[in-house]
């Protein structure tokens, strides 16, 4: 679209959003937030770059295909279920670090199932809408 | 009249005879754009009302409910009107 005003616009709100997806990503637990939220979030920002940008200025700036967002997450994800076995406990139990880390406070290793969730999310939403706007062209 | 019941029976009564205007013109609306702007100012009413709610009960978390709503419809906004503007040129 040629619009100087949203083309300005989206260029300063991608990294505001990104920055807001992640804070609801690390509020999640306690509070309204969390993954899937998150990972929503950050596609849209993506989405809004695209369509201003072009899909193609959008890939360039992820550097890969989004659809290799997905392994990357469900490995995570994986990993943070599977490393409580390592001490003996049933998978997926709630393992959390003894001291809060400074601006992040507390956290477990549900922070990392939820990251997973979120880099899956970003993944999918954007390779379903990427694969969209390809065809509709 | 404290802040409450002004809320209460003032401000969320009004905001819900605007969304049953906005929803006439919502079916009303001769072309295209008329639903668009009226799904737009549909949203932009919800965000009030959620606003008006979240103060009137003092709860803080509905605010970032408001404000992911105000995102979803400035994004799908710029969608109709990308998609109106290639329809149009073809």
């Amino acid at each position: 679209m040629k619009s100087a005003i949203l083309k300005t616009a989206s260029s300063y709100l991608l990294p505001i959003l990104l920055l807001f997806s992640i804070f609801i990503l690390l509020r999640g637990h306690y509070h309204p937030g969390g993954g899937f939220v998150g990972g929503l979030i950050a596609a849209i920002a993506f989405v809004l770059h695209s369509f201003t940008h072009g899909s193609e200025a959008t890939l360039k700036l992820l550097h890969t295909h989004p659809s290799s967002f997905i392994p990357i997450g469900l490995g995570v994800a994986a990993l943070s279920m599977f490393v409580p076995m390592l001490g003996g406990q049933p998978v997926m139990t709630s393992l959390w670090f003894n001291e809060p880390f400074p601006v992040i406070g507390l956290i477990g290793s549900a922070l990392f199932f939820d990251l997973g969730v979120y880099l899956v999310v970003i993944g999918a939403v954007l390779t379903i809408l990427f694969t969209i706007a390809q065809y509709s062209e | 009249m404290t802040l409450d019941s002004y809320i209460d029976y003032v401000i969320l009564p009004i905001l819900a005879i605007a969304l049953l205007l906005v929803f006439v013109r919502l079916f009303k609306g001769p072309t295209i754009v008329d639903r668009v702007i009226a799904l737009d100012l549909l949203i932009t009413i919800g965000i009030s009302v959620i606003t008006a709610y979240s103060i009137s009960r003092g709860k803080s978390t509905f605010i970032d409910v408001a404000m992911i709503l105000a995102l979803i419809a400035f994004l799908s906004t710029i969608a109709f009107s990308y998609y109106i503007e290639k329809r149009g040129r073809k």
